[in-house]
């Protein structure tokens, strides 16, 4: 099994989740986030005082997937959340060595 | 019991053991008539005419007194809410927030404290028949303030309505200077430091300018006349002044000017200053201390300096930033009710404008750019919007001021005569420009001296931990915001 992590931006969100939906991943995690990559960030003026604000908000979606299920995952996101321009995001792989469902205690790909 | 601890319970056992004292005695002596106006007496068979016309004429007097006192009672409730929750969001909203809730608690604890001691004195300092710098102890514990009007202040409300109108104006005069200090000073420190200054400094300008004798008062005997309708002198150049020593003396913040200190919340200090535009009504109408055409002339002037400041800011603002803020447009109104707060009665709608728009650039260019140049961390431009925006109206106050509003001086016959720079009288123009010097100099001084006493007393700041931990916690113990909750 595998994590699966994307940063995106907060507008692609709804689009990326009913498209994952549609492919049958059925558990993920969501934060709200800031960060940034090469994206530039903005000036905000308060009371003549400048401050720069170069951490910009995202939505981090996490998801721990069986591995025939993360290709289609990884290129729905893909997919969902491209816009084309700089500050689109990124998405993280990683293996993941046990999961474990609280409930019943099911192991591996059942617990998923 | 630790010290403090025991400290505070003596102080409390003290305050219960006076009041009893007073609640006794006093009870005897207002027991005056219930209710606004007795019931006409039943009318018999036919009452000879003189008898009834008399009856008639006290009938219209309590009816326009009716008037007068909603008014006032209105008025009264308006200007409480400019501080709670008036001020206390506009304050609140502009500090981060970890502090949002030790800054409204400032204005909460000025409501509580300044009334007691309004109650058992302060009232009696400010309006009492005394020397023209303070008022005598005849009032203490409102001894003698009923139903009954003082003629000289208001004669068609009862004394008792004119008192807590003018608490409400006590109250707000040091909430405005908390702005200076945020996000630094102790809570013990301030309600010492705010106790002390409504002694030393708010009663005694608040006499010299409206108490009878006082040196400054344009209308009861006043040496220097001063025309302050609604507390440009008394309230915002002593708050305003009093910020800056503040400032000066408690030094900036941790990691100012270098650090982000952004507003927490714009949208709380938004809310704020919409009520303190709608309360100022109450603060500016309510000082005509009637429901007449004067009321309603300073209701209007009131309004229109605000629209004035917002517009004044705001195009200094798109013009140097190319974008005009919603916290700059609400500064710039503030600006604008600041300075027409002493013209209020005075001058006409389009001075008002006029008046308004000079605050809102001034203001516009003390805080944003005087500030900067000398680096005082006054944190919340009290000083830069209070103090300047008081001391532009008053001295404006003298130009603008006329007759054909309020025809406040009268000759020897009791004719009308110019009353400002508009009307042919120049010199009132310089003694608005001394009445200004007076609050300017009391305000230092007495500012000075008190933070220099609690300093040595107890200290002012809280130590460093206690700075960045924030004072929701360290001051009060609680959070503003427990949203995961």
């Amino acid at each position: 099994m595998k994590k699966v992590e994307a940063i995106i931006q907060p507008s692609r969100f709804e689009l990326v989740k009913t498209a994952l939906a549609e492919i049958g991943v059925e558990g993920m995690t969501v934060t709200d986030v800031r960060g940034h990559g090469r994206q530039k960030g903005h000036t905000e003026v308060y009371r003549g005082r400048e401050y720069t604000v170069d951490l910009l908000p995202k939505i981090k979606i996490e998801m721990v997937l069986p591995d025939h299920l993360v290709d289609s995952a990884v290129q729905t996101i893909l997919k969902a959340a491209k816009t084309g321009k700089i500050g689109d995001g990124k998405v993280f792989l990683s293996n993941v060595d046990e999961a474990i469902r609280i409930r019943n205690e099911d192991r591996g790909d059942n617990a998923l | 019991m630790s010290w403090r601890r025991s400290g505070a319970f003596c102080f409390l056992a003290g305050l219960l053991g006076s009041l009893c004292c007073f609640v006794l005695p006093v009870h005897a002596q207002t027991g005056g008539p219930q209710g606004a106006s007795p019931a006409p007496p039943a009318a018999v068979s036919s009452p000879p005419p003189a008898d009834r016309i008399a009856q008639l004429e006290q009938q219209i007097a309590e009816a326009r007194s009716s008037g007068d006192n909603a008014w006032m009672l209105v008025s009264s409730a308006l200007v409480l809410l400019m501080t709670g929750p008036g001020l206390a969001l506009f304050y609140g909203g502009l500090v981060r927030k970890k502090n949002v809730l030790a800054t409204m608690m400032q204005s909460f604890a000025l409501m509580v404290l300044i009334t007691v001691l309004w109650a058992l004195v302060g009232y009696s300092l400010c309006f009492h028949a005394g020397n023209p710098f303070l008022g005598g102890p005849g009032y203490a514990a409102l001894r003698g303030v009923g139903p009954l009007p003082d003629a000289d202040y208001a004669a068609s409300i009862p004394q008792q309505t004119f008192m807590v109108f003018q608490l409400m104006f006590a109250i707000i005069t040091p909430a405005l200077i908390t702005g200076a200090f945020a996000e630094r000073m102790k809570f013990s420190a301030m309600v010492a430091f705010m106790a002390l200054w409504s002694f030393l400094v708010y009663d005694p300008m608040a006499h010299m300018v409206w108490g009878k004798g006082g040196l400054l008062n344009a209308t009861l005997g006043g040496r220097v006349p001063t025309l302050d309708f609604a507390g440009g002198t008394v309230v915002h150049i002593t708050s305003g002044v009093s910020a800056l020593v503040c400032a000066l003396y408690l030094g900036k913040r941790l990691g100012y000017p270098r650090a982000p200190m952004p507003p927490h919340s714009v949208v709380l200090s938004f809310a704020g200053a919409c009520l303190l535009w709608v309360g100022w009504f109450g603060f500016n109408a309510g000082s005509a201390l009637t429901a007449g055409s004067l009321a309603t002339s300073a209701f209007v002037a009131t309004h229109f300096s605000a629209a004035a400041g917002a517009l004044g800011w705001s195009a200094a603002e798109w013009l140097r930033n190319g974008k005009p803020s919603a916290l700059g447009a609400i500064s710039g109104a503030v600006a604008g009710l600041v300075a027409i707060t002493p013209a209020s009665g005075f001058v006409g709608p389009m001075s008002a404008l006029t008046i308004g728009l000079v605050a809102g650039l001034l203001c516009y260019w003390m805080v944003a750019r005087v500030k900067a140049r000398f680096g005082y961390d006054d944190s919340l431009d009290a000083f830069g919007v209070h103090g300047a925006g008081g001391t532009i109206g008053a001295l404006l106050t003298g130009v603008f001021a006329t007759q054909a509003i309020n025809p406040i001086f009268k000759d020897a016959q009791g004719h009308a005569v110019a009353v400002g720079l508009l009307d042919g009288n120049a010199r009132q123009v310089w003694n608005q420009f001394l009445g200004v010097t007076v609050a300017w100099v009391l305000s230092a001084v007495g500012t000075l001296i008190i933070l220099k006493v609690v300093d040595l007393a107890i200290g002012l700041r809280v130590p460093e931990e206690a700075e960045i931990q924030g004072l929701d916690v360290s001051q009060h113990g609680e959070e503003g915001y427990n949203l995961e909750a």
